[in-house]
């Protein structure tokens, strides 16, 4: 069993899905203080769904680009409120992005990230500073570009890329929501962290830890 | 509080089945276990009309299903928008060859699962119009209406368009009531109590004994002003009053209203609401063409009650007076 790129992917979202589900119930609970305490449970349905479609893929006969397309409709299928459509976005547009170069370099790994960035934003016209998921993905994606700027190598570049998605996520505790569920909420938000903020730093260090391990044997 | 569930993450399957049990009759359950349809649905060369939302709002959004009314429902998780497939299957379970109508109430999740259905069921030559439901006065200032999110007004938007479509109406002409029903509706949300997702177990907003927020959202979102509560005569003047000044209505002109309970609010005393209620909409000139009061939009067990009225024209009053059959009253 050859590692190719397909089942790196595939291996990093069986990696989030750990993550999250260990994380369901701290997510759920910042959830519980600005929205309806379901973001934990619903992110863990999503991903589970995205690794039992994998599951069914022969992955030696599999582009990269199509993985993410697969997991792109296994979220959209398991899961509403606004996150369905934001990651399954985000997955599509990994997925166009992927299709110019398949081989997931260093390069193509900050593309992922910037892609991502993009659908989410797309989707959810959203902004820095909205207190949203976003606030994590687009320091996330500067850092990814900065670092492919400098020339850094992949486990600098994914150092970068958890550090300031970390950063992000924490700086929305000083923000008023601006858009989704608790937008509604006002003021109420003030002093919270973002969810959806938190759950991408968990997504992006199992991104991280998968990508760190090195490149595939050939 | 003590509740009658089985099991807190089951909670939409169990109202689901136990809902499609006790009105066969009139609905049942889609091929996606998150569709209700109506039993005569999809009609050949009828606009379909279809809408969908969170559950916890019962009757709504199911209970609408029905002849001469919503041919099918996306249900979402509790207080959550249903998925893009889920709306998209029931536009499946909907279209008669002739179209979809989507109504639904402004929130964000509900706005991008309907928005990524349209482009699923392009691909299958479904064409979905959407109207999109922006009555609750206090969730936006006039001059961003876009930005207000729907509440009970939904329900008078579903039946009038509900009506059109079965009277033979292309989609664009059902679009276009759905358009004017809601346009023509304005609704208030006062809270005197929170809700709690049985998942959760503890409310996620609160309201303080003696007080009330004025201008709550079927969420809990918060209103424009918290106040200390006041005998019901003064607060059905304060939500006649915010309605009506934003509706800017001439004398004489005739109007539906409905008084819905937000869940745990006793109807008796959506009665008491509703004396001053027909009082102070009479006084300003207005006719009542017709008086809705019960729990028709709840948000589990919240306490409090909205009020929506309607302005009607000639069509808008015909198409709300045609007969239903729905597991809801109405």
């Amino acid at each position: 069993m050859s590692d190719n790129a397909a089942r790196r992917l595939s291996r990093m979202f069986y990696r989030i899905s750990i993550a999250i589900e260990a994380g369901k119930d701290h997510l759920s609970d910042l959830d519980g203080a600005i929205g309806d305490a379901d973001h934990g449970i619903t992110m863990s349905l999503g991903f589970m769904a995205v690794n039992a479609e994998l599951a069914k893929l022969n992955l030696d006969d599999t582009l990269p680009s199509e993985v993410f397309t697969a997991a792109a409709s296994a979220f959209l299928d398991a899961v509403g409120a606004s996150t369905g459509p934001l990651y399954a976005t985000a997955f599509r547009r990994a997925a166009q992005a992927l299709k110019q170069d398949e081989c997931l370099s260093a390069a193509d790994q900050a593309m992922i990230v910037e892609a991502m960035t993009t659908g989410i934003k797309e989707r959810g016209k959203g902004q820095r500073g909205d207190k949203t998921m976003l606030d994590a993905w687009i320091p996330a994606t500067e850092a990814a570009v900065n670092a492919r700027a400098r020339s850094a190598g992949g486990p600098e570049m994914w150092n970068s890329i958890l550090e300031a998605a970390e950063a992000g996520a924490n700086s929305t505790r000083s923000m008023v929501a601006a858009r989704g569920r608790a937008a509604r909420l006002g003021e109420r938000s003030l002093g919270h962290m973002d969810p959806g903020a938190a759950s991408a730093v968990i997504i992006l260090r199992a991104m991280k830890d998968t990508f760190g391990e090195g490149e595939p044997a050939r | 509080m003590q509740r009658f569930i089985n099991n807190p993450d089951e909670v939409v399957e169990d109202t689901v089945k136990g809902f499609v049990k006790a009105h066969a009759d009139l609905v049942r359950l889609g091929s996606n276990p998150r569709v209700i349809a109506a039993r005569h649905a999809p009609v050949g060369g009828k606009v379909g009309v279809i809408t969908g939302g969170g559950s916890g709002h019962e009757p709504a959004f199911i209970g609408y299903t029905g002849r001469n009314m919503l041919d099918a429902v996306a249900v979402g998780e509790l207080f959550s928008s249903p998925t893009a497939k889920s709306f998209l299957d029931a536009a499946r379970e909907a279209n008669g060859g002739k179209g979809v109508v989507c109504l639904y109430g402004n929130y964000a999740g509900d706005n991008m699962n309907v928005k990524m259905a349209i482009k699923l069921a392009a691909k299958e030559d479904i064409e979905i119009a959407t109207v999109v439901a922006n009555d609750d006065v206090c969730s936006a200032p006039p001059e961003e209406r876009e930005k207000r999110r729907g509440v009970a007004g939904e329900i008078f938007m579903w039946k009038c368009a509900g009506a059109k479509a079965a009277l033979g109406a292309g989609l664009e002409e059902v679009q276009a009531i759905a358009q004017r029903a809601i346009d023509n509706c304005r609704s208030i949300g006062v809270g005197l109590g929170p809700c709690t997702l049985p998942a959760v177990g503890h409310p996620n907003f609160l309201i303080e004994p003696g007080t009330m927020e004025v201008g709550i959202g079927h969420h809990g979102e918060p209103g424009v002003r918290v106040e200390p509560l006041k005998p019901a005569a003064e607060i059905a003047r304060e939500m006649v009053k915010v309605v009506l000044d934003d509706h800017g209505l001439a004398a004489g002109t005739e109007v539906a209203v409905l008084v819905s309970g937000l869940g745990a609010t006793p109807v008796n005393e959506l009665y008491i609401l509703n004396d001053t209620i027909e009082t102070e909409i009479t006084g300003r000139g207005l006719t009542i063409h017709k008086t809705y009061i019960g729990n028709y939009f709840t948000s589990l067990e919240m306490v409090g009650a909205t009020l929506t009225v309607m302005a009607l024209d000639t069509e808008l009053k015909r198409l709300l007076d045609v007969d239903v059959d729905c597991p809801a009253r109405l």
